[in-house]
């Protein structure tokens, strides 16, 4: 539903300076089965993914509800969590990542508003 | 109204309304299963608040250890404050193994880490993970029992309070169709109970933890405010956290229904069983006050050395004294009580009153108690204790530890100090209301010296002598002495003995003068027998003289008559 709003095309130059292009996002997303906030976490990661990291990422998703020690290993409360696995440091973002505005923060794409 | 709360509590278990029976998880914790009568409710959440330190972490956890150790019910400890090895390292100092219960998969404990720096929220979510990680925790050793400390941990975590709300509602719903029972710990808040609200959530029980400062000294106390479908004793009691965990003392849950002995138990001073007609009564309660060196604590040694020669424990609390400064002194009047410490019979706890609060004084003492099993208890003296509380608190603690005493038929023995030029029949908080005997020591201040009496000033259930006794500490122990009772009014001590010297000599005297009496009428009566003879032998001499004279008469008489016969013959008279 805020899809249309975080289409920003100019923001693709931005993000190519901020990494370098041999570097690979390795992003692992946790989720509780496929709920209805999963299917979206996902979908609203692809696109993010696509559109500012096209080429150089990773998308591993974990369902706790088969593997809970990966849950307490990586200190999973909240679902569905985004964790930034690399490039280092790791980051943890929760929700379903519909505030594009705020995954972009969180997983320091966009450096936070000056 | 306990009466009454029987009644409910023995229509709740009857077998025909089963639905209305709340069962409960034995908690294990000392003390606490008594004043909530069986535990915690079975299957529901409890809520445990406290503020920092006041042990809830402890709680928790003592609720689980003992829950899988023993009462068979495995559990799961969820922190979110502390890790799994400062867990493991903080409860070994009160001994408990945690790693090997975690090995034998009676415990499980996970540690949640929340650092809201690290999470950024991007819409819509929910705490499955939490729920996640729980139900396999719960599933893995099989749990009947869960921990959550603290929750309020989350309120840091998120911003979106609204959530998190929602979700604490599933989660506790979730809890009881688990049919787990849980204990969340909590944060004391200012204008709330808990910090984040929590109460709203967990409506059965809520136990308060409190530390409390009065006059430097902390004590702990635990309060029930609020247990949904059980009776529980509502006040405030004090709680230790100690090697063993925690101690509750739910001694205001005793009643005056203990049973009495008739049984006699000696008192060590021979002539004070006399008076008191046989000895203390096993199980009484015995108050020996006085004014400062009346000799209190020889007495109460009396009896504890009395108790060991029995071949019976005797607990000697001495708030003033070290022990071997006791063992010195009491040696010097020939009271050994080396030898029963040597023996195991005699135990001494000393510590000075203002180590902690009176509360916390007299839960050691009842853990101890209930620990050493002794036939006796010297508490010496009381009157150190009663410093340390305010009156009211005093006195509550004092009935509910003479009450406990009672009712395990320990025979206590208190002295109390009272301060010189005060009435001396009147004790502090008026304890001595609780004592069925008490023993005055006071001053006898007569011609320049000062001795002891001790009396008899009540004691309930026997015969007594009302007579007032010098007491005298000796080499050999105490000693009980008449006093002088006369007409110059009672003496004690050396005007004692000159009384009594004086009325030696005097009836001394009186002895003489009634043998020298005797003497003279002896003597008189000697003189009156001498006279008596003396007149008898001159009667005896003037009646021979006087027949010998009538014996001549009657001679010459008949010589008369006989020359007048024979001048008749000569005259030849017819």
């Amino acid at each position: 539903m805020t899809d249309v709003k975080n289409i920003r095309p100019a923001k693709k130059t931005k993000t190519a300076k901020t990494g370098s292009p041999a570097e690979i996002w390795d992003l692992r997303l946790y989720v509780a089965g496929q709920t209805e906030k999963s299917i979206l976490a996902f979908s609203n990661l692809k696109r993010i993914a696509e559109e500012h990291l096209a080429g150089r990422y990773r998308i591993e998703v974990v369902d706790v509800t088969k593997n809970p020690q990966l849950a307490r290993n990586d200190q999973i409360i909240a679902l569905p969590t985004l964790v930034r696995k690399l490039p280092p440091p790791m980051r943890k973002i929760i929700g379903d990542l519909s505030k594009t505005e705020r995954v972009l923060i969180g997983l320091d794409i966009k450096p936070g508003q000056k | 109204m306990a009466a009454r709360k029987t009644v409910r509590r023995s229509g709740t278990f009857s077998e025909h309304k089963p639905e209305e029976t709340l069962l409960k998880a034995h908690t294990g914790i000392k003390g606490f299963d008594e004043i909530t009568f069986g535990g915690l409710p079975q299957g529901r959440p409890a809520l445990i608040v406290g503020g920092a330190g006041s042990g809830k972490t402890v709680f928790g956890m003592e609720f689980l250890v003992r829950g899988a150790l023993q009462f068979g019910e495995t559990g799961v400890f969820m922190s979110f404050e502390e890790t799994e090895s400062d867990l493991v390292k903080n409860f070994d100092s009160i001994g408990f193994n945690l790693n090997d219960l975690m090995a034998r998969k009676l415990l499980f404990i996970d540690f949640v880490y929340i650092e809201r720096k690290e999470i950024e929220e991007t819409g819509e979510f929910d705490l499955d993970g939490l729920f996640v990680r729980l139900e396999s925790a719960i599933n893995e050793i099989g749990a009947k029992r869960v921990v959550l400390d603290t929750l309020e941990a989350l309120f840091s975590g998120f911003t979106n309070e609204a959530v998190l709300r929602a979700e604490l509602r599933r989660l506790f719903r979730w809890l009881k169709e688990k049919g787990v029972t849980v204990v969340i710990t909590s944060e004391r808040g200012i204008h709330t109970l808990t910090r984040c609200g929590l109460e709203e959530y967990v409506a059965d029980c809520v136990i308060l933890l409190d530390t409390r400062m009065e006059e430097q000294i902390a004590t702990r106390r635990l309060r029930i405010i609020k247990y949904r479908g059980s009776k529980h004793g509502s006040n405030e009691y004090p709680f230790l956290i100690d090697e063993n965990g925690i101690s509750i003392m739910p001694i205001t849950s005793l009643r005056l229904d203990y049973r009495v002995s008739r049984d006699r138990i000696p008192t060590g001073i021979e002539r004070l069983d006399n008076m008191l007609s046989g000895g203390y009564y096993r199980g009484s309660s015995i108050l020996v006050s006085g004014t400062p060196g009346t000799g209190k604590s020889t007495l109460a040694a009396s009896f504890a050395r009395a108790t060991c020669r029995r071949g019976v424990r005797c607990l000697y609390y001495s708030f003033e004294e070290s022990p071997d400064q006791i063992i010195r002194n009491m040696n010097s009047v020939g009271i050994d009580l080396e030898s029963c410490i040597k023996g195991g019979l005699l135990r001494f706890h000393t510590d000075r009153p203002s180590l902690h609060g009176l509360e916390m004084h007299l839960l050691t003492m009842y853990k101890e108690i209930e620990e050493f099993q002794p036939e006796s208890v010297v508490v010496d003296p009381i009157s150190n204790l009663i410093t340390v509380g305010t009156p009211l608190e005093t006195r509550s603690t004092l009935t509910r530890l003479i009450d406990f005493l009672k009712s395990s038929q320990t025979t206590s023995l208190f002295t109390s100090l009272t301060a010189a030029g005060e009435n001396l029949e009147s004790t502090e908080v008026g304890i001595s209301s609780l004592m069925d005997t008490w023993i005055l020591l006071r001053d006898i201040e007569i011609g320049g010296e000062r001795n002891r009496g001790l009396y008899v000033l009540k004691s309930r259930g026997m015969a007594h002598s009302n007579q007032i006794r010098e007491f005298i500490v000796t080499d050999k122990g105490i000693q009980l002495l008449d006093v002088y009772t006369g007409p110059g009014g009672v003496l004690t001590g050396s005007a004692r003995l000159a009384q009594e010297a004086k009325e030696k000599a005097r009836a001394l005297s009186r002895q003489q003068e009634i043998e020298l009496n005797r003497r003279e009428i002896e003597r008189r009566r000697q003189g009156l027998e001498s006279q008596i003879a003396a007149l008898r032998a001159r009667f005896e001499a003037e009646k021979e003289r006087l027949e010998t004279i009538s014996a001549q008469e009657r001679t010459s008489e008949e010589q008369l008559a006989e020359e007048r016969n024979t001048m008749a013959r000569k005259r030849k008279a017819d």
